[in-house]
This record gives C-alpha cells, structure tokens and sequence, in this order.
C-alpha cells in the first residue's frame, strides 16, 4: 500500500500543492488530473522518491520510502514523459536496456516477444530515431510487459498512442492491478477501467 | 549491470564515431601543432614534449565531460539510473569506464607515435604511455564528479572546467614529471606510485561523489 500524507510541493514562489493525502493499495488505479502546470509530473516525481517533498511524508506498506531505498527501487517502476529512448539503439536493444537497469534482464527472444505483443513486431531491428513518437512511446511501454514491479507510476503514458495502443495499455494495466498491483498515472484522456476500484485525484 | 552500462556506451559511441573521433582529432592536432609553431630545435621539443601532450590529453578528456551525463539527462535514462534498484555508484563507474575506454584509451595508444614528433628517446616513449595509462582514468573519474555537478545548467562546461582543473593538476604535474625524470635519467617509480595512488583514491571516491552529485543536479 501506497501512503501519502500532507504532501507540499513548492517550485521557486509557487506553491504547487500542499495537504495533499491519499491511499492507494493493492489492485487499485489512481489517476491524477489537473491543468497543465498544475504540478502532476511534480507529484510523480515525489511518489518515485526522484525528488523530496518539501512537506509531508510518502510511506509503502508503512515504511517511509526514503528509508526504504533500494527495496523501495524494487517494487516500484517509473515511466517519465520522456522515456529514455536512445536514437540510436535499436527497439530491442532499448528495451533489454531499460529493463536491465530496471533490474531484470531478459534475453533477445524475450524482449522481441514483447515488442511483438505491444505491436512492433517485424520493427524490432530499427533504430528507435525512425520511429514515429507513438512507436517510440511503445517501445518505452513494452517494458511494462515485462517488469514484475507492483507499483507502476506512469506519467501521460497514452500521449501519442492510437486507439488501438491506447487499449492494449489498458489490458496491460488491468492484467497487473488483478495480480494485485497498484497504477498512479496522469492523463489527458479519459479511460475506462469497470473492473478495479479507481480513484481520481484533480490537482487544481 | 556495470557491463550493460559499458556495453551501451560503446555501442553508442560506435553508432556516433564522429563525437570520438572529435577527442582524438583535437588530441592529434594540438601535439602536433607544437612542433611546427615552436621549430625543430630537438633539444627544446625534448623537453617540452610530455608537457605538451598531457595537456593535450587533458584538455582532450574535458572536452567530453559535458557529454557524459547530457544525453542521458536529455532523454529520461539518468532518471531511470536513479531510480534503478542497483547501485548508482556502480552505474556511475560503468559510465566513467567507458568514457575512459572511448576517450582515454585512443590517447594512450596514440602518444608513443606523436612522442616520435618531439625526438623522444624509446625509454621515455614508453613513460609517457604508461603514465597516460595510469593517469586517463583519474581524468574520467574525477571529470565525472564535475560532469555531474554541473548538470542541466546552461554554460556548464565552463563551470566544469573551472571545477575540475585545479582537481587535474596533480596529475598533470606527476604524469610529466615521470617523463622528465626518466630523460634526466633518474627513477621514476616514485611519480608512478603516485599516479597509482590518485587512480586509487578516485576508484573509491569519485563514483560515490559523483553519483551524490547526480542526486543533487535531479533532486
């Protein structure tokens, strides 16, 4: 279980949020919603333990996550706007790349599988810098498949992705949060989840 | 996991040769300037010799600082990094290897044949690489401490320069210390334990301060 309390967020003058608690356990979604700027990547940050908070503390199953640290590290995924996609490395060595750092090294059938599975199948071989932003984004995504962290923190992870991905995610997280897995994620698209409990938090 | 970094890094670094071959170019053409701008006085270019190209070397090895860390930071890996559940002090040393395996080791192979330039006696060719070998990868190992400090700033490899300089001094002056030791004709052991030392000292340090550092520049 994922545990808030009376976080406060402040970047340079502005105070993002403060006060902010919540709960999320196992098998539970919660989407974090808001404006632009309104501090959501901010608060992502904050629940992976990238940044501090300037108030309050995030605890995991009870323990304060920063005493955790690498046990924390293990159980927990992180998927920035950004990705980490390399240019010029291929779809496959971008995957087993990140899932090694992620600490769990998988072999060239593997990582080819889960792109197959993600829909880049026959695009294993190409250099990440001639896909499109979409198939970029699931490359990144492809890691998911893979991971067997419980607690994923996902920043916008549908941005650029078809109709057809934008599914495929959603199968992919129902699947973990039914292992009892927990799902932060913020979004600008609306997506239905019938089968688990969903929170909705609305940064303002 | 060291190895994964090491690995990725030199594929990288294979897929944009030009960014390695831009160290070693700089490296080539400023030794080899010297001898030209000074004239062919043999007596003077043996003495000036490995001056010239551990500075050389040295501005040749900072000149990459700043892309240690960049395109990392830029595309999302070094968050990746920090939030890895292995060491970042180990990822850090897999990155300090390989920037010495991509700009350090051409150095080192290349400084016997541009020694050749300065009328360097084989003796003393031989002083001038091994105490490059020993001295290219404090150079990377302290340059990644000052590469990670100066991080996401705007005009950061100025500052990283002004940062690690002072910290390459030591190094500048025993590397080419055991070369004019060994033309004079006395031992040099002494300046290559001492180079030991310093490679020693930043194994342990530097990928502990360096990865502290990153905490910092990402906090």
């Amino acid at each position: 279980m994922l545990t808030a309390r009376n976080l406060e967020c402040i970047r340079g003058e502005h105070r993002l949020f403060s006060n902010l608690s919540f709960s999320v356990n196992p098998g539970e979604l919660m989407f974090v919603g808001g404006p632009n700027g309104s501090g959501k990547t901010s608060l992502l940050r904050l629940l992976c333990g990238l940044s501090l908070p300037d108030d309050g503390e995030i605890y995991w199953n009870g323990t304060d996550i920063r005493k955790l640290g690498v046990d924390y590290r293990d159980v927990m995924t992180y998927l920035g706007h950004l990705g980490g996609i390399k240019d010029d490395l291929t779809a496959i060595e971008n995957l087993r790349i990140s899932c090694a750092l992620a600490g769990c090294e998988i072999d060239e059938d593997q990582a080819a599988d889960a792109l197959g599975q993600i829909g880049l199948a026959g695009r294993e071989m190409l250099p990440a810098r001639v896909l499109s932003q979409g198939q970029r984004r699931r490359v990144a995504l492809a890691r998911l498949l893979v991971t067997r962290t419980k607690l994923w923190i996902l920043d916008e992870p549908l941005t650029a992705l078809d109709v057809a991905a934008v599914e495929l995610i959603k199968g992919i997280l129902e699947h973990n949060l039914a292992k009892g897995g927990m799902v932060i994620m913020t979004t600008h698209q609306e997506l239905v989840m019938s089968t688990v409990t969903v929170h909705h938090l609305v940064l303002s | 996991m060291i190895w994964w970094i090491i690995k990725r890094d030199l594929l990288l670094a294979m897929r944009r040769r030009s960014d390695v071959l831009t160290t070693l170019f700089f490296f080539v053409i400023v030794v080899s300037l010297f001898p030209l701008g000074v004239g062919p006085e043999a007596s003077i270019l043996r003495i000036m010799a490995s001056g010239v190209v551990w500075v050389a070397a040295l501005l040749a090895s900072m000149l990459s600082l700043g892309r240690m860390f960049s395109s990392d930071y830029a595309d999302g890996t070094l968050e990746q990094m920090l939030l890895s559940p292995v060491s970042l002090s180990a990822l850090v040393m897999g990155k300090a290897i390989s920037h010495w395996l991509v700009t350090g080791v051409p150095l080192v192979l290349m400084a016997p044949v541009l020694g050749i330039q300065y009328d360097l006696p084989v003796e003393a060719l031989i002083v001038l690489t091994l105490s490059l070998l020993l001295g290219t990868p404090v150079l990377s190992l302290i340059g990644a401490i000052g590469a990670a400090l100066t991080l996401g700033l705007r005009g950061g490899g100025v500052l990283v320069s002004i940062l690690v300089l002072p910290l390459y001094i030591p190094v500048l002056i025993f590397g080419t210390g055991a070369v004019e030791a060994s033309t004079a004709g006395m031992g040099f052991g002494a300046h290559f334990s001492i180079l030991g030392a310093f490679l020693l000292v930043s194994i342990v340090f530097s990928p502990w301060a360096t990865a502290a550092s990153l905490r910092i520049s990402m906090g």
